[in-house]
């Protein structure tokens, strides 16, 4: 019909397609269906065709598209016929509240800066297609925001979904990059950091890994064995265990200059006047790292008194920097 | 409403363009005389788009009969398309659109004081019947947006100002500074950026649009006064983060061990080297460098700060100065 170049001519030879498997009643062998779409005819030669045929079938599939191959009747008996079936090809017919369309508007446009920008509008646009449009304000000015800023949130999610181990170069905290293999199991977004969790074979258990340590590619393994993700799993509950991982807190005693350190004293247990210029402030702590980073950012305002090891940190911290900045200055 | 999407057209892919057009068909089906300005904005593409879209519809059917093709009307600004009952339904929900939507309204239900979690459980139900398998491959997906700190009341009451339009007065603690301010600002929206809850408005203290996290929030008080922010006030672009570097601000380069790699990852930066050790070189800009002092400190050598020298001059001096409560040598 048209002579639209390239991939125009190939979305109408697609559209053109899927319409006529549709449409019929009883699966069409490719000769036929060659005869119906008017662009099959652009096919050089019979083998032309089939491959053409066979890749726009794959891509279908790929689209998500349910093309089914089913025998035909005895005319053709040694040819397949195809068809696509409207129960499995459409979506069902929801109809939504519009307070139920408002937080799924919300829910779409939080991935609005992520690299599912395009799928989650897309579902909106979906839902929408049957003419609703009433949307409730309710939940004005609240706006949630996703961010998928890391280079290998595309691959690892491909992976999680598909249940294919995959492996990547992963940098540890104290800079160390080390190969690993993985069976993907979730991934979970906490504190605005994308984390996977699964199994990782060469420790034989379940590790937590940070999606901005990823160093390089992410490769899936298509020959490796299928695996179950254990029933249960929850990656929030992984990642907040392997984030905080909080032993019994312990107390700490620091002294602290007035009116000043006011994020100690809104968590301190109790805070005592020692004189004009100074309070004795009590904390409790789960880790002295944490606790030393906190105090020394004070500088001299603050001062750990108690236990030894929170002073030893601050003190190694103030020296590891003087020494520091005194070569560059 | 929607997203705009990103430019189709322009390297969209033939069969991104047809699943496209197989939601676009039944879109525009179901809104007989619709224009073309408002069709585009609903679609999320440009006119010109959609217009290249009709053309090629126009030509397509399940035979080439005229009573077969898609019959599309777009002589003037209205749209009609008729004869498409074949794909009268938009295709079932891919795997990434079912997990946004899905993993987004699990995260809105965590919320806390979202006053709608009754519409949130109400969609996810009837998104789950019709998604069927999907739903548990989508439950692989999870996002936690809760900022594990009790802002619930200050949230609640955000939202009612902002509802009532109606100004507030923040009791606000500025860690970097280490000061509790006082302040009334005028709301305009309250944003959720990487787990953490901001406030954004018009503060009359600094006669500029701040954002205020939640959980540094002491006290919020709703006042009896009009709320609407000055014409003026503009939303930020959050896409840069919540930390956005002024013209003015200046220069400051550290060189942090391998070890302190975190930082890069932690704070807003200019740029990046990898160095040979392990380590990289940082650039970044601020307007304020009492933070920096204060990282660097924190950082325990494991960070220099190059530039500017009065900036390591500063870090070197508090050292010193808090070293000597301590019965250490230097």
């Amino acid at each position: 019909m048209s002579a639209a170049p390239g991939p125009t001519a190939k979305t109408e030879r697609l559209l053109n397609l899927v319409l006529c498997l549709l449409y019929t009643r009883r699966p069409l062998p490719k000769s036929r269906l060659r005869e119906m779409v008017p662009q099959y005819a652009s096919a050089a030669s019979d083998e032309a065709f089939d491959r053409m045929f066979e890749r726009d079938k794959d891509e279908l599939r790929e689209l998500g598209i349910p093309l089914r191959t089913e025998e035909l009747s005895d005319l053709w008996d040694d040819e397949p016929g195809y068809r696509i079936h409207e129960r499995d090809y459409a979506l069902p017919d929801l109809t939504f509240e519009p307070d139920e369309l408002a937080v799924l508007g919300l829910a779409a446009r939080a991935w609005a800066q992520a690299s599912l920008a395009g799928p989650a509008a897309e579902a909106i646009r979906k839902l929408k297609a049957a003419g609703i449009e009433r949307d409730e304000d309710s939940l004005v000015g609240i706006e949630p925001r996703l961010r998928t800023t890391e280079p290998a949130f595309d691959p690892v999610r491909r992976a999680v979904i598909a249940g294919q181990t995959v492996t990547f170069d992963y940098r540890r905290p104290d800079g160390e990059v080390a190969h690993r293999r993985v069976q993907p199991w979730g991934m979970a977004s906490w504190h605005g950091r994308w984390y996977l969790t699964g199994h990782d074979e060469a420790r034989g258990a379940e590790r937590v890994f940070r999606l901005s340590r990823i160093v390089g590619a992410v490769v899936p393994d298509p020959r490796a064995a299928p695996y179950a993700v254990p029933p249960g799993h929850d990656a929030t509950v992984s990642v907040r265990r392997s984030t905080n991982g909080l032993p019994q807190p312990e107390p700490a005693v620091l002294r602290v200059r007035a009116g000043q350190g006011h994020t100690l004293r809104r968590r301190a247990v109790s805070v005592e006047q020692v004189d004009e210029y100074w309070s004795r402030v009590r904390v409790e702590y789960g880790d002295v790292e944490s606790l030393a980073d906190e105090v020394v950012g004070h500088g001299a305002d603050v001062v750990a008194e108690h236990p030894g090891p929170v002073i030893e940190a601050v003190v190694r911290r103030l020296q590891g920097a003087l020494r520091a900045h005194e070569v560059s200055t | 409403m929607t997203p705009p999407r990103q430019r189709p057209g322009t390297g969209e892919t033939a069969t991104a363009r047809l699943a496209r057009l197989l939601t676009l068909v039944p879109w525009l089906s179901n809104r007989p005389g619709i224009s073309v300005e408002d069709a585009a904005a609903g679609l999320g593409i440009s006119q010109d788009q959609l217009r290249a879209d009709l053309d090629l519809i126009f030509v397509c059917g399940y035979g080439q009969m005229p009573d077969e093709l898609i019959e599309v009307d777009a002589e003037g600004d209205r749209i009609v398309v008729r004869n498409a009952e074949t794909i009268a339904r938009p295709l079932r929900l891919g795997v990434d659109e079912a997990i946004t939507l899905m993993v987004g309204l699990r995260a809105l239900g965590d919320v806390p004081g979202l006053t709608d979690t009754d519409a949130i459980g109400r969609a996810l139900a009837r998104l789950e019947e019709a998604t069927g398998a999907l739903g548990a491959v989508a439950g692989r997906v999870s996002v936690s947006i809760a900022d594990g700190q009790d802002t619930a009341g200050v949230l609640a009451d955000a939202r009612r100002a902002l509802a009532a339009q109606r100004r507030v007065h923040l009791r606000y603690l500025v860690p970097s500074r280490d000061e509790t301010t006082e302040r009334d600002v005028d709301l305009m929206r309250v944003v959720n950026l990487d787990g953490h809850w901001y406030l954004e408005g018009w503060c009359h203290h600094a006669q500029d649009t701040r954002l205020f996290r939640l959980d540094r929030i002491e006290e919020l008080t709703v006042l009896d006064v009009d709320g609407t922010p000055p014409s003026t006030a503009r939303a930020r672009d959050l896409d840069l983060g919540t930390f956005q570097p002024g013209p003015t601000d200046q220069l400051v380069v550290l060189r942090v061990r391998p070890g302190a790699r975190w930082v890069s990852d932690y704070y807003p930066v200019e740029s990046v080297t990898d160095l040979d050790d392990g380590g990289q070189e940082i650039s970044l800009r601020t307007g304020d460098t009492e933070w920096l002092r204060r990282l660097a400190l924190r950082l325990g050598g494991l960070g220099i700060v190059l530039r500017p020298g009065s900036l390591a001059q500063e870090v070197a001096y508090a050292a010193r100065a808090a070293l000597a409560a301590y019965d250490v040598g230097t």
